[in-house]
């Protein structure tokens, strides 16, 4: 834990004064953390989630596209508050377990769900379950930024003007707060009238990742958040995660191990569907437990 | 230079069995063959780019005698009556009369009658397949649809003259079977392929990442469609209903068969079961019957300038609509 928040506080400083430190450098910085031979926090004992604890659990959940299996018997719960991260080879159902949380997968036809999924203690493939209040519950920060073809404005107030707030006041309040937490309020505080699609694409996914807390989440999904930005933009958005900790549960989808191992306190190991492995994040990086997992975090295969 | 060269006969020459460097024939026939190939294609672009100014340059010039005959005033008399007057008697022997304004008051009818049936069913129809359709479906009714494209026009209006007008006649009791309605109807029918295909590709354009932020924010189906997927795709919707109208407005044998040619304004104008006479139709029906170069002849090639300069219009704006909507997708 420890070892996460100092190496946020080096990004930070070193987003500050990016002109002078080649970005480069944060990756040195961390890569001791995906070896195996890591520094003496590796040996931090497990902390169980407690059931009071756990937002979302996961028992026997499958997921199927058609009679192609997606993910399969997926056990796990994640902490409320906590950042966890899903990493894995591609196709390997980490897109499609993080999508099932908030029922994103329900647009693709033919797909089933097996098992129990739930979402503060409900389990969202009931029948009965509001899907509008799930997903506004359960945002989701998308792969490639997909502001709407919107003012920034009209972008944040999308969401709430779903749930029927109407008032300018409250509604500017909204945009402020939003864009505010979402680190972006600084470069667009001037024009909110601008079109969305004029930012920059680090700029549009914060923006993005604004959006989805202007409905009011508990949980924030990021499928690959920064896959489509430049380092200097993923820098930015890891720290906006560091920041939305503790006040959001965060659970991202990631490639990029160094990323996981910076931002997140758990990490999951998904392969050909299953889970292979959940834990702590620096005992996972550095002593995992499967060979599948060191094989992977090692880069002998994926 | 020579000494590169002369490094690399030195160095690098071993290995290379063919010649690294064109011969003199090779170079001209590559030469030859590239000047050929570019004005072969640039000749056959510029034949249709020729080909769209020479039929405004020859309907134009036909037009002319009948616009600029005689002076100035005369000339204000002519457009006037032209523009203004309802009687289109141009066979007159003693007086003739050319007042066109029946006959562009009928295009205007049929083609805002066939749009208003074909403009809502076509965007349904268009969402219907572009979001809600299982894929299997969609695969079967796009190419269904634009069937309905390849259908000659002249099978549209015997349909329309055989089963549509004794169907108003009987059934409707209308006085005359062949009407603006009857028209109007199945000129929609005629415009719906583009209308669909051109809108079914704005709407499907939006793509899934826009369609699931919406869903993301708790957004239902309808709303995504409404408040996202049609305000983003408007220009391209936009285009789709102009296309569909310029098809309307263009369209001849249907017209001609299915609107019963009759030089007149409905009355009351909301009498949609009286026979009209559209541009095009007029232009179909007497040019075959007319005399060259007298003014019945030179006044049909007037109508063809004003039909010209409708579609030409359209077609300008739904140009800009369409660059428009490209920009929108693209994003900037």
């Amino acid at each position: 834990m420890f070892e996460v928040s100092e190496i946020t506080e080096k990004t930070k400083s070193e987003s500050l004064t990016m002109e002078s430190i080649p970005i480069s450098k944060q990756s040195e910085a961390t890569a001791g953390k995906i070896k195996l031979d890591g520094p003496a926090s590796a040996s931090q004992p497990e902390t169980p989630i407690t059931p009071e604890r756990a937002i979302i659990q996961s028992r026997d959940f499958s997921f199927f596209y058609g009679s192609k299996m997606g993910v399969e018997k997926i056990n796990m719960d994640i902490e409320i508050g906590s950042v966890t991260a899903i990493i894995g080879p591609s196709g390997c159902g980490k897109s499609t377990f993080l999508r099932s949380i908030n029922r994103m997968n329900d647009l693709i036809p033919q797909t089933r769900a097996e098992g129990v999924l739930s979402v503060g203690g409900q389990d969202i493939y009931d029948k009965s379950t509001n899907l509008v209040n799930l997903r506004q519950q359960v945002g989701m920060v998308f792969q490639r930024p997909n502001p709407f073809a919107k003012s920034i404005y009209d972008n944040i107030t999308y969401g709430p003007k779903l749930q029927g707030i109407r008032s300018k006041a409250k509604l500017d309040e909204i945009v402020e707060r939003c864009l505010k937490a979402g680190a972006i309020w600084d470069e667009v505080k001037d024009d909110l009238q601008k079109s969305a699609l004029a930012l920059s694409g680090g700029q549009q996914q914060r923006l993005c990742i604004a959006r989805t807390l202007a409905t009011m989440p508990k949980v924030i999904l990021m499928d690959e958040p920064c896959s489509a930005l430049d380092p200097l933009a993923t820098a930015r958005i890891e720290d906006l995660i560091a920041e939305l900790k503790g006040t959001y549960t965060i659970v991202i989808v990631t490639h990029n191990m160094q990323q996981a191992a910076r931002v997140s306190d758990r990490t999951a190991f998904f392969c050909l569907g299953k889970l292979v492995e959940y834990g702590m994040t620096d005992k996972l990086f550095t002593n995992p437990r499967e060979q599948a997992t060191e094989d992977y975090i090692t880069g002998r295969f994926g | 230079m020579a000494n590169i060269t002369a490094d690399k006969e030195k160095t690098a020459a071993a290995g290379f069995n063919r010649p690294l460097r064109l011969t003199v024939t090779e170079d001209l026939r590559g030469f030859i063959a590239v000047k050929v190939g570019h004005s072969l294609l640039f000749l056959t672009t510029f034949v249709s780019v020729v080909a769209v100014f020479l039929i405004f340059f020859f309907v134009i010039k036909e037009a002319i005698p009948f616009l600029f005959k005689g002076g100035l005033s005369e000339f204000w008399a002519r457009m006037s009556e032209f523009s203004t007057s309802l009687n289109w008697y141009p066979h007159n022997e003693e007086h003739p009369e050319f007042g066109a304004l029946t006959i562009f008051v009928a295009s205007l009818y049929v083609t805002v009658c066939s749009l208003l049936i074909a403009v809502p069913v076509g965007l349904l129809a268009a969402i219907f397949l572009s979001d809600i359709a299982p894929f299997g479906l969609r695969q079967v009714c796009k190419p269904v649809i634009e069937i309905l494209a390849a259908i000659p026009s002249v099978a549209y209006g015997v349909f329309a003259v055989m089963v549509v007008a004794p169907w108003m006649q009987n059934k409707l009791g209308f006085s005359t079977g062949t009407n603006v309605l009857n028209a109007s109807l199945i000129l929609s029918l005629m415009a719906l392929p583009t209308i669909i295909s051109v809108a079914e590709d704005a709407l499907s354009a939006i793509g899934r990442e826009i369609r699931e932020a919406s869903y993301g924010l708790g957004a239902t189906r309808a709303e995504t469609m409404i408040k996202v997927v049609l305000p983003a795709a408007h220009s391209g919707i936009i285009a789709a209903v102009i296309l569909g109208m310029m098809r309307a407005i263009g369209e001849t044998m249907v017209v001609w068969m299915a609107s019963g040619q009759s030089a007149q304004i409905p009355s009351p104008w909301w009498d949609l079961s009286q026979s009209v006479r559209t541009m095009t139709g007029t232009i179909a029906q007497e040019m075959g019957e007319v005399a060259k170069d007298t003014d019945p002849y030179y006044v049909l090639f007037a109508i063809g300038v004003v039909l010209l300069i409708f579609t030409f219009i359209l077609n300008m704006i739904s140009e800009f609509f369409m660059s428009r909507f490209k920009k929108t997708v693209r994003g900037h």
